[in-house]
């Protein structure tokens, strides 16, 4: 019963915890939302495991809503990205949930039930196989997030957000016309049924089919922080509260999934006039947003804002490598997109803790007191810079050598090996000189006395440990991710799984 | 009938873009608000325009297509309440930052919390 019902349960269990939690629960409500969240993200993550254990049993989970036939109602295709991408998800978002737990949530209202509806998003846009339910798990996302960001409140937040707010909503309304394109060729809005019908376009609707695909791709760009739509990032995220940052380094991989499942299933290398119609442009913007970020993370004075651009550098590197759309790239890249989410919310966290108990000085990169739990963060530091410039041994240089190794393969990769080895040079330049500049150039005199609870560094602890676990169980995750990508690459199992309930009659 | 609905989305897209360039947020609300007509407008010309048609087969010779009448449904729900946060939105950072310009006035601003 509950095995038949899994592939929709990492969407439910969030939005009825944030359901519950949004209850008035008498005079203290912060501890029973706590629990209520802290449950429910456990329970998500349990569901996201056994996700994962399925799909590799059995391929794909395909998951009719309301029992309504393939193309015609609403469909969950669960496949190994997609499951992958989930358990991620519920991954970060349990310690991140518990940093939060600590005074975090009580800086503004109901930010239990917002982090709860956010997951839901998240999880839905990584379940559907609908590209108009795509749209809509996209607006709950964006929604939830336009409310974490202001969470806290303050004047350049708000400002950062009402940012936000405009250019998401520009791009949501650049989503719908390019689904409406894309509707209008090939009448059917299922991601499966599309790749199949994609395939027999030729003259006007082919080149209809492709102002709609590119179309798609600035949206997907602006979600995931492409080169010329990168800006609102840095801003957004340096300025909201740290716990937001963490989870919101999911976010910019929700576009990046986007990008992988559209332009590998239904403008992939079978689409014949529209053959990897976006990927020429994929790999100059993602080489181009790999060098923003290296000029970017140069200039940060603010470790937050320097975390926002190793973001940034993150997604050109994923970008970039995803272009040369060869299985054994795409492996290496889905690697790296695991390794690369931890570690930034890791690092996002790590500055929002120095920033508190370095007092007036907070995340800017100068000299200042000597944090309370100063060799602590010493050590995180040092950990985490390891693993985000990408030094042996942590999961940085595991994946950054997967990546390289794999584009030997092809034919451009002096770009990409000239592109990904000079960011890893810069990356070491600024990270080593923000943590000598906060760590070692202390101001003389007494330690701070704010230290940060316990629990906070516990959960950030168990955010960087899992790049050691990465970096030890590569062997199987870099076979699972190429398990993942081969399934990418095999199109046609798609149509098969999806549509086989759906008898010819219709047609 | 076709050229009026394609001549109405295309001005209303074209005034909306004009409006979202502007520096201040409330015309750029405004530009957001209508670029969501000419959306959903577009959005409902997908399924092709069709006059007299009931989006019921085997009921008349001409029927409409079903399915953009409930993407322009969703997308009206979404959008209506999208615009109303933004508004909300925009308010308040007149009233705490003190201007409507959308633009970063004093670089300082950078990396404060």
């Amino acid at each position: 019963m509950l095995q038949q019902h899994l592939a929709i349960l990492p969407i439910l269990i969030p939005l009825f915890a944030a359901l519950l939690q949004l209850l008035p629960w008498g005079n203290r409500p912060q501890p029973k939302r706590r629990a209520i969240g802290l449950l429910a993200s456990i329970l998500t993550l349990i569901a996201a495991v056994a996700l994962l254990v399925e799909v590799q049993q059995q391929d794909m989970l395909v998951y009719l809503l309301g029992n309504w036939d393939a193309p015609f109602g609403i469909v969950l295709m669960v496949d190994r990205l997609s499951a992958l991408m989930m358990l991620i998800t519920a991954v970060l978002a349990l310690p991140v949930l518990i940093y939060g737990c600590y005074a975090e949530d009580n800086l503004g209202s109901h930010f239990q039930a917002l982090y709860q509806f956010q997951i839901m998003g998240i999880m839905g846009a990584f379940a559907t196989g609908d590209i108009f339910n795509l749209f809509v798990f996209f607006e709950v996302l964006l929604i939830s997030s336009y409310a974490l960001m202001m969470h806290g409140g303050g004047k350049f937040r708000v400002r950062a957000t009402l940012h936000y707010v405009l250019l998401n909503l520009l791009g949501s309304a650049l989503f719908l016309i390019s689904i409406g394109v894309l509707y209008g060729v090939t009448g059917t809005l299922n991601m499966a049924d599309m790749a199949v019908k994609i395939q027999s376009l030729t003259g006007d609707q082919a080149m209809l089919a492709k102002a709609g695909s590119l179309m798609l791709l600035i949206v997907f760009g602006l979600k995931a922080a492409i080169l010329p739509l990168h800006f609102w990032l840095p801003q957004a995220y340096s300025t909201t509260t740290g716990v937001v940052a963490a989870l919101f380094a999911i976010m910019t991989k929700v576009g990046v999934y986007s990008i992988i499942r559209v332009y590998s299933l239904i403008f992939g290398a079978d689409a014949n006039e529209l053959a990897l119609v976006a990927h020429d442009w994929l790999w100059i913007m993602g080489l181009l947003t790999l060098v923003a970020g290296a000029i970017g993370i140069l200039a940060a004075r603010d470790l937050r804002l320097m975390v926002a651009y190793l973001v940034v550098i993150s997604v050109g590197t994923l970008v970039a490598a995803f272009s040369l759309s060869s299985a054994a790239t795409t492996g290496a890249t889905l690697f790296y997109l695991i390794h690369s989410t931890f570690i930034t919310a890791a690092l996002f966290l790590l500055a929002d803790l120095m920033a508190f108990e370095r007092g007036k000085t907070a995340s800017r990169i100068v000299s200042g007191k000597k944090m309370a739990n100063h060799s602590t963060y010493a050590t995180f530091f040092l950990i985490g810079a390891i693993a985000i410039i990408g030094l042996p041994p942590l999961s940085g240089f595991v994946s950054k050598l997967m990546i390289l190794e794999s584009a030997a393969a092809n034919g451009h990769n002096f770009w990409l090996w000239g592109a990904i080895i000079g960011a890893t040079f810069v990356m070491l330049v600024a990270v080593t000189r923000a943590g000598s500049k906060m760590i070692w150039h202390t101001l003389s005199g007494k330690a701070s006395e704010q230290s940060a609870p316990l629990g906070k560094r516990i959960a950030l602890a168990s955010l960087l440990s899992l790049t050691l676990l990465i970096s030890i169980f590569a062997n199987p995750i870099r076979q699972y991710t190429d398990a993942v990508a081969d399934q990418l690459t095999d199109v046609d199992s798609y149509p098969v799984h999806v549509l086989k309930r759906a008898g010819g009659e219709h047609e | 009938m076709e050229t009026l609905y394609s001549v109405t989305v295309g001005i209303l897209t074209a005034c909306s873009i004009f409006l979202i360039l502007r520096g201040r947020s409330f015309p750029v609300v405004v530009g957001i608000t209508m670029l969501s007509y000419a959306v959903n407008l577009f959005l409902f010309s997908t399924g092709r325009l069709t006059i007299d048609g009931a989006p019921i087969l085997g009921t008349q010779d001409s029927y409409a297509d079903p399915l953009p009448q409930a993407l322009v449904l969703t997308a009206i729900v979404i959008g209506f309440a999208m615009t109303a946060y933004s508004i909300i939105l925009a308010v308040r950072t007149r009233g705490e930052v003190g201007t409507d310009e959308v633009s970063d006035s004093d670089s300082s601003s950078e990396g404060k919390r």
